[in-house]
């Protein structure tokens, strides 16, 4: 009796996690657009325009997939490939990085170092399909985003690695969970050290001033933009939505990291209602003021992009030594 | 002052050259198909005092030749590839007789600047192959630009040649507009040829429009009253006005920092919408015209000292931006001497320490102690924002000087139909530059001969000097620091 109701109590916790897990996926798709239109929108606002509206890039994806799906001649899989792989690695991503519960049925695999993978994989293919055209353009954001990616990268290791010395893991839910139970990990230096080299790092990575500009038509001046030239259609509409779906992802796991509060760690239904709502707050909050903040920035001159990269790697790299000595790891 | 001079062919070479050492500059060359032969025009001019010098040199209509100056004068050199490619003049020992204005697909042996040319003929048999140079070396890889661009902007093909980011050659090539505009004008009355002269370049019809009357009112020997003459300065500086305030907008965009662009494009609009009321036209067309000018009302001054006062702030946002200053200090450095040797005009040439101003050498209102011409000497991107951002204040002073004493109206003096010697030249400081416009009038007073310069011309081979050793990624704010026009240019 009492273990078949350990049984179902288990398929309850098995229940409301896998729900929660998809629940991440579905609100980091269907609200991805819709955060990029909220940034859009935010800052047309700051520049005094009218702006258009937050649905537009819902729209705009609506227009690509009706129009007729156009390859270049002689690329081959890698440009085919690009665009789902994009979307995919974000929506794994999305199912593994703890935004909404940190009790999911891949909580145990959601390890820093997989994600980290994931994310390069993303980028990686995407940079291989701006080679395949073959074109000048294609080729040169291709190197731009690889030389930001080298840079990028040990530096989201090494700061989620600075949270991960408390917690005693590498596990992103349990990394997460610890800090949500002791939130004095987060005040301490290596927290604040660690939140500003990852912030700049997101920067970098999803392809934001002061890095990259995401509004400008100069084909010369782009990273992003440069690779994806080449892209129209529907392709175009699942390369956006899956540049979209990075920034929510990595804006939600800056959350998570930083802002824990809310996130569910058992089962409870509420728990887990609770922490998608708080999600969708802390994503939006975090995207308007990366907004405002953009309307006062103004784009590096690329060669000082690894300047800035790497002053926020050493943030990181201070962030990890200061987490190994004040949590006394450096005394055992 | 006017000096007009014949000379032989052989002689033409020495009279350039002592005419350039006397500080000269080589400001127009133009060819026209008489009865009894090929007539080529060498117009010098310097200033102050305005002294200008036309070499009229007689060749032979059906073999025309002449000895290239384009060793003495690079600007020169690139009138008679010019005058090859439209007139089939042949210029002698020209140390780079490359095609210019002639695209590919031209039809071998058709010269569309020759009486007996007749309409163009279809796409034929091509001039042959029009390779670019090829930069060769490790690691050395090209990519091509355009002509259509991503951006509102006017077609030219841009040929890099790069090392990692890092630009070692750059080929501009233009002449994608070629709308014969030249040709359009002869045989129009010089009322009918105002409006094509206010659409050489679309941002620059008040300057066009004035080089264009102040040609015919000389060639007519016209004289214009004083408060027409005040009027004209005060359409010229409005024009400098709402372009200089535009590109100081687009260069903040163009790294980036878009809300200063948002700012300037509100004051652009505003600045057109008092045009409107000043001319009838947001360009400013119809303001000048052959004779006078017509004023429908005048601008109003405390809005646009208003204005004044926004353009300020959006520099000074701009200046004390770190990172904007960053992008624009030392950027794309164009030397004095590089300046000086390929005859740069305009902003361009003031940001790289040459002063002149044709609103100085060439004055045809007397403007007074209110123009002042700023001059800075690093050559950088900044240089040139700063020239601009200067010469709003001093546009805007003048302005406000020129409109205290005037009245809005019609103030011409019609150009007679046949007095004066037939030709004329017109010198004026446009917002991009000196424009050169000489025309020529057949005895029955129409135009037989229009010839524009704009200082497009004479700048755009200065932009891949200030280039080289600049890095990819610069070279769109490089380009709208020099923003050149490609119609204006492509005649």
């Amino acid at each position: 009796m009492s273990g078949a109701h350990a049984v179902s109590a288990l398929g309850a916790v098995r229940g409301v996690g896998a729900a929660a897990m998809v629940a991440q996926v579905v609100v980091v798709i269907g609200g991805a657009p819709l955060l990029t239109g909220l940034m859009r929108q935010v800052r047309a606002r700051m520049e005094g325009r009218a702006g258009a509206g937050i649905a537009q890039p819902w729209r705009d994806v609506r227009k690509l997939m009706r129009k007729e799906p156009i390859t270049p001649v002689r690329t081959g899989p890698a440009f085919r490939a690009a665009p789902l792989l994009l979307v995919v690695t974000a929506g794994v991503i999305a199912a593994l990085v703890p935004l909404v519960s940190t009790a999911t049925p891949v909580s145990g695999s959601a390890d820093l170092i997989l994600v980290v993978a994931v994310l390069a994989l993303g980028t990686v293919s995407l940079a291989l399909a701006g080679l395949d055209t073959g074109t000048a353009f294609g080729g040169m954001g291709a190197s731009r985003e690889m030389t930001v990616i080298a840079l990028v990268e040990p530096t989201i290791l090494l700061s989620v690695f600075a949270l991960s010395i408390p917690a005693g893991s590498t596990n992103l839910p349990a990394i997460v969970a610890g800090a949500e139970h002791h939130p004095g990990r987060l005040a301490s230096p290596a927290g604040a050290l660690a939140a500003v080299a990852l912030a700049v790092v997101v920067l970098a990575e999803t392809g934001r001033l002061p890095v990259d500009n995401p509004a400008t038509h100069l084909e010369l001046t782009m990273v992003h933009e440069a690779m994806v030239l080449e892209y129209s259609g529907p392709d175009l509409a699942l390369v956006e939505l899956g540049s979209q779906m990075r920034l929510t992802v990595l804006l939600g796991l800056l959350a998570s990291l930083f802002a824990p509060w809310g996130i569910a760690t058992g089962a409870s239904v509420g728990a887990a209602c609770l922490g998608l709502l708080l999600l969708a707050v802390k994503v939006a909050v975090l995207g308007v003021l990366l907004a405002a903040a953009e309307v006062f920035w103004a784009k590096l001159r690329l060669f000082r992009v690894p300047e800035l990269l790497a002053g926020s790697f050493l943030l990181a790299l201070l962030a990890v030594t200061a987490s190994y000595f004040l949590t006394g790891e450096g005394s055992r | 002052m006017l000096t007009v001079r014949d000379t032989t062919p052989d002689e033409l070479p020495a009279a350039a050259e002592q005419l350039l050492a006397d500080g000269g500059r080589l400001a127009l060359v133009a060819a026209h198909h008489d009865a009894d032969a090929v007539r080529i025009v060498h117009l010098f001019v310097s200033g102050p005092p305005d002294t200008r010098t036309e070499l009229h040199t007689r060749l032979d209509p059906a073999a025309p030749e002449l000895p290239s100056i384009a060793r003495l004068s690079f600007p020169g050199g690139r009138f008679e590839r010019e005058m090859r490619d439209l007139h089939g003049v042949v210029p002698l020992d020209h140390p780079l007789p490359r095609r210019l204005v002639r695209h590919f697909h031209w039809p071998r042996g058709w010269y569309p600047m020759r009486p007996d040319a007749g309409p163009p003929p279809p796409f034929a048999e091509p001039e042959g192959p029009y390779p670019f140079l090829e930069a060769e070396g490790d690691g050395v890889y090209e990519i091509p630009v355009g002509p259509v661009h991503a951006g509102l902007i006017e077609p030219g093909h841009f040929r890099f040649s790069v090392v990692g980011e890092t630009i070692i050659k750059l080929k501009a090539r233009l002449w994608f507009v070629h709308k014969g505009i030249e040709q359009l004008f002869q045989g129009r009355t010089p009322e009918t040829g105002l409006a094509l002269a206010e659409r050489i370049s679309g941002d620059t019809a008040v300057g066009h429009a004035l080089a264009y009357c102040l040609a015919v009112e000389e060639a007519t020997g016209t004289t214009v009253p004083e408060p027409a003459r005040r009027a004209r300065a005060l359409l010229l500086e409005l024009e400098r006005l709402h372009n200089h305030i535009t590109d100081i907008g687009a260069l903040c965009n163009d790294v980036g920092h878009g809300i200063l662009n948002n700012h300037a494009q509100r004051i652009r609009e505003h600045l057109l919408r008092l045009n409107h009321g000043i001319t009838g036209h947001r360009l400013l067309r119809g303001g000048v015209v052959p004779g006078g000018a017509v004023l429908q009302a005048l601008p109003d001054r405390d809005r646009l000292r208003a204005l004044g006062a926004d353009i300020r702030e959006v520099v000074a946002l701009a200046l004390n931006h770190g990172v904007v200053l960053d992008r624009f200090t030392g950027t794309a450095r164009l030397s004095a001497q590089a300046a000086r040797d390929l005859g740069c005009l305009g902003y361009v040439a003031r940001a790289s320490g040459l002063p002149d101003d044709a609103r100085r050498s060439h004055p045809f209102h007397d403007y007074g102690e209110t123009l002042t011409v700023p001059v800075h000497d690093t050559g950088d991107v900044l240089a040139r924002f700063l020239v601009r951002a200067e010469e709003i204040d001093t546009s805007l002073a003048l302005v406000d000087h020129l409109a205290a004493d005037l009245t809005p109206g019609r103030t011409v003096t019609p150009p007679a139909r046949d007095h004066g010697p037939r030709a004329g030249n017109g010198i004026v400081e446009g917002w991009r530059g000196t424009i050169t416009t000489r025309v020529e009038l057949a005895p029955d007073g129409t135009l037989s001969r229009v010839k524009p310069v704009d200082p497009s011309f004479f700048n755009w081979p200065a932009l891949p000097v200030a280039l080289a050793d600049t890095i990819v990624p610069d070279f769109p704010l490089t380009n709208k620091s020099f923003n050149l026009s490609y119609a204006g240019n492509d005649l």
